[in-house]
């Protein structure tokens, strides 16, 4: 391949662009640019789908309030997902973690006579527990044998989603109504609305908790610099004296836990149940949220808040203005795209030029090292 | 042999070639006839693989000319380079090794159709006509090395190459298949091919080349023939050591007491032993050179010493402790220093370069509920200022220049005060500044007790440096010298695997 690249002096305009608040605002305008025409073509209005998209579910204290909710999970999955791949640790299995966690609140949910002050905490650890059993498989196997975490992780969501279902359809099948859902958890258990006449509930202030836990974990602890050195470089974290398996496997279990969290608060706050259709995939959304977020806390804190302002946004779009309200899951996508490329386009602050391979070659090795997973880091591993 | 035809088939003149600051080839002339072998040797980074890379296009020099049968002409890519008869067999082979001898011949043909059988049968004549046994049907995957490198020539032969260029083709293979290429070299060569030999084993290149061509740091230092005299090539390509850098203050080395005490090592890589018995002291105050065409084990023996690879026997004392097999923090815990070759790779660049500082020592730097960011950044304002890093604590390692990054890793390693210091390549790609000034700390921490091991391909900087020497040749100690009693034409031909046993000085 002759693709040459080199690094440029960035022109103003394009800093001011990649900078984090601007990066934001140049990723909806871009994917406002994309998804005109597509909004156009399904009979709407850009200007006005997107305004009911993304302003309209911030116009009434209903709406405000649905999107904290419809983020809540969203938070903890992005976080768990953020806190892995800082980590270097590509779990992809939140969808799974987080389902497991979720068996875990409905069957401590189920105990009778606990108080309020126990059964709130024990079904959050024992959901945080779930996760982080769900997760330590692949973690094992990765570093023990070095096997693919990405393979592992992913393929043991249907088998969360098996678990749960052979659960609705055997011991836990509603003995009133024979549906296949779970009875009910007693009234101690279910978390408490944060305010009155809304869906909001204790959920979503764990969550917030957990973000900035996260946060300071990551940004100012010990273990989280290990974190993010094995994260950065594996093999300069080794050679600094850093056990590098240790804190793969710690990364592991808490991004786990952390995902486990995430379905006990939509068993305790929402459900009140556990139920085969519990999570519309929000462990997978996880893994949008963290990335656009670029892995940060505020980012994913602020990429949780827009995703869940998109969805709640869409299917009111979707009544008001006769549109199918699938759009909004195509607007996602498209953000995602663009995000992943924009941050590409800061991570490498390269532009690609046709020059002579050995150039290119000098300008590879030298940017090679600046990046945490360089395509020559990548096209070895894929050897 | 034909009598050499003295009408030059290619003719290289003035060829300039700079990476950066670094003068790949400076203005070298290289003529190359029908019929004859023409070695080009030299040290690691002396430039000959740059050189050929220009003639068969893979690189563009700054200047000079390239002429062919008399012709100036430009080569801007290998396409260019085979359409005027250079054909070469690099280093990583090209080969696309889920297909098939016969696919691989044929690949870059223009041909709108392959026909599997066709091929087979060009395959198979070429095969007879150039006398290269190679089995067109079998899977490129499945062949050895030394039969990889057959289809490699052939692939080029079959392009009607005049010139071939083999860049160290020997480095892979096993004496056997030596043997066996130098005898399909020299028939081709009788029917008129010149070949280009690339490499820095003294004795191959003796063997079969008609003419000698030596570059040292990208200049040619002369041509000459075959037949010469091995201890003057190795001058050739060696050079003077310069003794400029003076050593203070020779204490007398207590030998008897070492720090470092490394015996009967062994590395298994690929297959291969990377180091077959190991064994040496190093002393407090003393510095180590280990002499050797990369390649030989140095890499190995430095990992092994980093904790970044388990030896498969052997032990490694520091003082009492034994540390074969130890991990890094336990090494480091030793206290032993260690500046591998690879200065990225043993960084984190994404960090910062006040983080880069601690990371070995995380934990003296705050509890484990905080890091005292404060405390990193003085202490790394400290270092900074005292190693005269060019850099602020809060900057990002990956911004800074190879010598600034290398000033980095010195200083995290040095100021622990290291009882042992295992150093590879300590100024490679550095500048004459920041080399003088990571050869005065080397120097001052053997002023202070410490005993090094200094891995280098820079024979004068070896030289000037050690206090004694050692020669890794394919993975073993072929022979130790003190440093005063080396010289460079004899450190060149035990690197070159010329045991000198001839004259028994050596060995």
């Amino acid at each position: 391949m002759t693709l040459g690249i080199r690094s440029v002096r960035a022109p103003r305009w394009r800093t001011l662009a990649l900078s984090t608040p601007g990066l934001v605002l140049t990723a909806l305008l871009i994917t406002f640019l994309l998804t005109a025409g597509p909004i156009a073509i399904a009979g709407g209005n850009p200007l006005s789908a997107y305004a009911e998209f993304l302003v309209v579910p911030l116009t009434s204290r209903f709406s405000i309030l649905e999107v904290l909710v419809t983020a809540t999970p969203l938070l903890l999955t992005g976080t768990a997902v953020a806190l892995a791949f800082r980590g270097g640790y590509w779990n992809i299995g939140a969808e799974g973690q987080l389902l497991v966690g979720a068996i875990m609140a409905a069957a401590i949910g189920q105990v009778a006579g606990l108080p309020q002050i126990l059964a709130i905490p024990l079904m959050i650890l024992g959901g945080a527990i779930g996760g982080a059993l769900w997760a330590l498989g692949p973690a094992l196997l990765r570093v023990r044998f070095g096997i693919d975490e990405v393979v592992t992780t992913l393929l043991l969501n249907p088998v969360a989603l098996l678990l749960v279902n052979a659960l609705l359809h055997g011991p836990w099948r509603d003995p009133v109504s024979g549906f296949p859902e779970s009875p009910r958890i007693v009234e101690s258990a279910e978390f408490p609305q944060l305010l009155e006449r809304s869906r909001l509930h204790l959920g979503f202030g764990v969550a917030i908790l957990i973000v900035a836990a996260v946060g300071y974990v990551v940004g100012r602890t010990p273990a989280g610099l290990r974190l993010r050195a094995v994260g950065l470089s594996p093999h300069g974290a080794k050679f600094a004296g850093i056990d590098v398996g240790r804190t793969l496997l710690f990364t592991a279990l808490v991004s786990g836990a952390i995902a486990g969290i995430a379905g006990v608060g939509e068993v305790a706050g929402i459900q009140y149940r556990l139920t085969s259709g519990l999570s519309p995939g929000f462990g997978y959304t996880g893994i949008v949220v963290a990335t656009l977020g670029a892995l940060s806390m505020p980012g994913v804190t602020l990429a949780a808040l827009l995703l869940g302002d998109l969805a709640v946004g869409a299917s009111s779009a979707g009544r008001a203005l006769g549109i199918p309200s699938q759009l909004g899951a195509v607007v996602q996508a498209t953000l995602l795209l663009v995000t992943i490329a924009l941050l590409a386009i800061r991570r490498n602050r390269l532009v690609g030029s046709a020059i002579a391979p050995d150039a290119a070659g000098v300008a590879a090795d030298a940017v090679a090292a600046d990046m945490a997973v360089s395509p020559v880091e990548a096209d070895e591993a894929s050897r | 042999m034909l009598p050499i035809d003295p009408e030059p088939l290619v003719e290289l003149r003035g060829i300039t070639k700079r990476f950066g600051h670094l003068v790949a080839n400076d203005g070298v002339d290289l003529t190359i006839r029908r019929g004859e072998v023409h070695a080009l040797l030299g040290e690691n980074g002396a430039g000959k693989t740059t050189l050929m890379r220009i003639l068969y296009g893979l690189t563009t020099p700054d200047a000079g000319d390239i002429v062919v049968d008399g012709r100036p002409i430009v080569i801007r890519s290998p396409r260019d380079a085979i359409a005027a008869g250079i054909g070469m067999v690099t280093q990583h082979f090209s080969l696309v090794r889920p297909m098939t001898v016969a696919e691989n011949l044929a690949l870059g043909r223009s041909s709108f159709r392959y026909d599997e059988a066709a091929a087979r049968a060009r395959a198979r004549d070429a095969s007879v006509r150039y006398g290269i046994s190679v089995d067109p049907g079998r899977r490129v995957g499945d062949l050895s090395v030394g039969e990889q490198q057959r289809v490699e020539i052939l692939k080029a032969l079959a392009r009607d190459c005049r010139v071939l260029v083999l860049d160290e083709p020997t480095a892979v293979l096993v004496p056997q298949e030596v043997t066996a290429l130098f005898a399909t070299l020299e028939r081709l060569v009788a029917d008129g091919l010149g070949v280009v030999f690339i490499s820095h084993k003294l004795g191959e290149v003796r063997a079969i080349s008609d003419r000698v061509s030596v570059l040292r740091k990208g200049a040619l230092v002369g041509t000459a023939a075959g037949a010469t005299d091995e201890r003057e090539l190795a001058r050739m390509m060696v050079g003077r050591p310069m003794t400029d850098l003076a050593r203070r203050g020779d204490a007398p080395i207590d030998v008897d007491r070492p720090l470092l005490r490394v015996r009967d090592l062994r590395v298994t890589g690929a297959g291969v032993d990377a180091l077959r018995s190991v064994s040496f002291d190093i002393a407090p105050g003393e510095i180590l050179g280990v002499a050797g065409v990369s390649g030989n084990g140095q890499t190995e023996l430095v990992d092994v010493l980093a904790g970044m690879r388990r030896p498969e026997a052997g032990s490694i004392r520091v003082g009492d402790t034994e540390l074969a097999g130890a991990r890094p923090s336990q090494i480091i815990a030793a206290g032993v220093g260690r500046i591998p070759e690879d200065r990225h790779a043993s960084l984190v660049p994404d960090l910062s370069v006040a983080v880069n500082l601690v990371l070995e020592r995380i934990d003296d730097f705050g509890g484990w509920a905080r890091l005292d960011e404060r405390r990193i950044r003085a202490h790394a304002a400290g270092l900074i200022e005292r190693y005269a890093i060019r850099a602020r604590p809060d900057d990002r390692l990956a911004t800074l220049s190879g010598g600034n990054v290398q000033k980095v890793l010195l200083a995290r390693v040095l100021s622990r005060d290291p009882r042992v210091v295992v150093v590879s390549q300590p100024t490679r790609g550095l500048d004459v500044g920041a080399t003088e000034y990571v050869r005065s700390e080397l120097l001052a921490r053997r002023q202070a007790g410490s005993a090094v091991l200094l891995v280098s391909e820079d024979l004068d900087e070896l030289l000037a440096l050690s206090d004694r020497v050692i020669v890794l040749y394919e993975g073993q100690i072929v022979g130790e010298m003190r440093a005063e009693e080396a010289d460079p034409e004899r450190l060149g031909m035990l690197m070159a695997g010329r045991a000198a046993d001839h004259d028994g000085r050596a060995a």
